[in-house]
């Protein structure tokens, strides 16, 4: 993971300041909230339902022991002792005062974590795949990339008002888990014929009220040329990206109303303005930013040890392997998946203790290094399979160890209407009654691979567009109703939900979420054809028959 | 509102000129971009010198040609958050190679002073007189910048460089 060095602190000190005094200028009454409001978002601080809510940026995912420590010591000290793991890798503390923001965002900024950026009109965190560096058959780490991208995108004078907010997502494996299709700007990492790296640049990709799946721009930019083409970007969408309607001013809207074509070419030609000036990526560059990047010494290890053959005999442990551990790129090695979806729990929420005690297991386990996903779950990217029973062990101590991972009780949840002043419905309890429904493990691993995502709102900040099962929360007179999707991706296949039908009230969601699983294991093809398979084969309305017939 | 130039308030010699008044005898004056474009060789011969108000909505390629004869460009956020003024400077100034006064008008605020200057913005229409107050110490928040624009100053990836380089060079 990248070490920040007496620059990139500097900077993230001086930001410190610079809030610590509009904050100080906004409790003295010298700032209006009108004027307040623009610069706390680009702190990542929000005013919700009962109190301010700080997001803090985890860039692109990793983090080190230290720092999670530090994350755990902020939910102890100024919130009220756990924390939100978002669906773009940041961390969010629901019950902070605003006063004590400078202090908290200080110390953050020690062990070099920021909140810059994480909120506003301007580019935010640049997410990437939880397993970079670590997955088999990846091109090389995105990180480095995501790292240039961060730099380059933070306190930028010109793209610091744009019309709306502005994503990225870096992928560099053959299968997307950083779902680059629904992102502002996406970007495939990969070689060209002469061996190269470059990118595959998507735009306009984004959910919310008008979704869209992300269209390529350019099938191949130059790791050279990935700065200077993404300011061009930038700058058409600064200067002709729609700004008299909030719902309608993001790129995707911009580069829908123009056409994909007329967008790249309006691209084309300011980029062919200023693709050879101070942008340009030198080698030594970038080979700089990747030598500040750790990398673990891996030992040479055998691919099944003693200590897993010996814990083989355990069925517990066992679920929890074939579940939650994954191959490693290094013999030896494995990825294992944190869930932080336990049965009754709501969705990618930690404790305090939880994070600590996580921090000692990445140091011991893990070369002190963590990893978050969009999926609101934790990673540890350098376990040694020998050490796999003893992690188990410890991690089902601190309900750690669910083995639900990418099953149905593996919901993506927004904080919904128990947090959000912007939500029209609860998100958080239909998750855990779903949890509970499904809490067999047995039944779960027979349903299979099942991803469901619940949105309180339109904003769709659970992504529930994407969802193999989507769940959105309307308003209907007065009570939360939700609409149900289904057959939605957010990989490399990504594709939009469909509407099922008419939204049902918020005591039928789990009812209908049975049923649709009925449906499935009634209508599949075979045991190992998934859920979003099925769909597509057979599209919405067997499903919709099921669910509706009695209602 | 208090004009801000060369990092302190100082008087504003450009009198705004409305598209339908005459203009003042040889007084430096500030037009708008229509009346501007109308008659621009008549603005080059008179005494006094030629400020352009260019609106935030407008490409700058139509000023392009005129650029050398304009003391002032003056360009515009109606509100702080409409940024699409950052993207016009640097081009007139880093593209269009503009070596006149840049000046910022509409809701100009103290925090997007550093903004501004990165820009390429050397005089400011500053909304409050506090701000314009707090200007040169405002300016000096930060000492460390991640991106190239016109401003010249170095930026973090090529300063690790030069210090990679005397590093490896025991200087």
């Amino acid at each position: 993971m990248y070490a920040y060095d007496e620059i990139d602190r500097t900077l993230v000190n001086e930001r410190v300041s610079e809030f610590r005094d509009q904050v100080k200028r906004r409790l003295s009454g010298e700032l209006t909230e009108d004027e307040f409001k623009m610069l706390r978002l680009q702190n990542g601080v929000y005013l919700q339902l009962h109190a301010y809510m700080l997001r803090v940026a985890i860039p692109y995912g990793t983090m080190s022991s230290q720092q999670l420590r530090r994350l755990a010591h902020v939910a102890r000290r100024y919130d009220r002792g756990y924390g939100h793991f978002t669906t773009r890798q940041n961390i969010q503390y629901n019950w902070i005062k605003l006063v004590d923001l400078p202090d908290a965002l200080a110390d953050l900024a020690e062990v070099g974590i920021h909140a810059m950026q994480t909120s506003g009109n301007n580019t935010r965190n640049v997410t990437s795949d939880q397993w970079a560096g670590v997955a088999p058959g990846e091109i090389e780490d995105p990180r480095i990339w995501a790292e240039l991208l961060r730099q380059y995108t933070t306190l930028h004078p010109e793209f610091s008002f744009l019309p709306r907010k502005f994503k990225f997502a870096i992928t560099a494996s053959a299968h997307d888990r950083a779902a680059i299709k629904i992102h502002d700007i996406g970007l495939r990492l990969h070689k060209n014929a002469a061996g190269e790296t470059g990118f595959e640049v998507l735009v306009g990709g984004g959910l919310g009220r008008t979704p869209f799946i992300g269209k390529t721009i350019k099938p191949y930019v130059a790791g050279r040329d990935l700065l200077s083409y993404v300011e061009a970007i930038l700058r058409v969408y600064n200067q002709y990206g729609r700004r008299d309607n909030i719902y309608k001013a993001r790129i995707k809207i911009l580069v829908h109303e123009l056409g994909i074509e007329k967008f790249a070419q309006e691209v084309e030609a300011e980029w062919q303005e200023m693709r050879d000036g101070a942008l340009v990526l030198d080698h030594e560059v970038v080979e700089d930013i990747r030598s500040r990047f750790f990398y673990p010494a891996y030992e040479k290890l055998p691919h099944m040890p003693d200590e897993l053959k010996k814990a083989a005999h355990d069925a517990k442990f066992e679920a929890w392997r074939k579940n939650s551990v994954s191959p490693h790129k290094e013999q030896g090695y494995a990825i294992v998946t944190i869930s932080l979806k336990p049965v009754g729990g709501p969705p990618g929420d930690a404790t305090a203790e939880q994070m600590d005690a996580l921090a000692d297991l990445a140091d011991t386990y893990s070369f002190g290094e963590i990893r978050v996903g969009h999926e609101q779950n934790l990673a540890l990217p350098h376990v040694a399979r020998r050490d796999l029973p003893a992690l188990w062990k410890a991690l089902d101590k601190l309900g750690l160890a669910t083995p639900n991972v990418n099953l149905v009780t593996d919901i993506i949840a927004c904080p919904g209407l128990d947090y959000c002043s912007l939500a029209n419905a609860r998100s958080i309890p239909i998750a855990q009654e779903l949890t509970r429904r499904f809490a067999n493990h047995e039944t779960a691993n027979l349903i299979g691979r099942l991803h469901i995502n619940i949105s309180g709102c339109i904003n769709a900040c659970g992504h529930h567009h994407v969802g193999h099962i989507g769940i959105l929360g309307v308003e209907k007179n007065d009570e939360e109703f939700y609409q149900i999707t289904i057959g939605g991706r957010a990989d490399e296949k990504a594709e939009l939900g469909h509407l099922i039908g008419p939204a049902v009230p918020y005591g039928d969601v789990a009812d209908v979420v049975e049923d649709i699983v009925e449906a499935y294991l009634a209508l599949r093809a075979q045991p190992d054809e998934l859920f979003v398979d099925t769909v597509k084969r057979l599209g919405v309305e067997p499903f919709r028959e099921r669910v509706y017939a009695t209602r | 509102m208090p004009l801000v130039k060369g990092g302190k308030i100082t008087s504003d010699t450009f009198v705004p000129v409305a598209d339908d008044a005459a203009l003042p005898e040889g007084a430096d004056v500030l037009v708008s971009a229509a009346r501007f474009l109308q008659d621009p060789n008549g603005f080059a011969q008179r005494a006094g010198k030629t400020g352009v108000i260019w609106p935030n909505n407008r490409d700058v390629d139509d000023l392009v040609p005129h650029l050398d004869r304009l003391a002032v460009v003056a360009l515009v956020f109606p509100s702080f958050r409409d940024g699409r003024a950052y993207s016009q400077a640097r081009l007139l100034r880093e593209r269009f190679h503009y070596r006149g006064e840049l000046r910022a008008t509409g809701q100009v605020l103290r925090d997007q002073f550093v903004f501004m200057l990165r820009a390429g913005f050397d005089a400011f229409d500053v909304r409050k007189q506090s701000d314009a107050e707090a200007f040169a110490q405002t300016v000096k928040r930060y000492s460390v910048f991640y991106q190239p624009t016109g401003d010249g100053r170095i930026t973090a990836l090529h300063r690790r460089m030069q210090l990679r380089h005397s590093e490896s060079a025991g200087l």
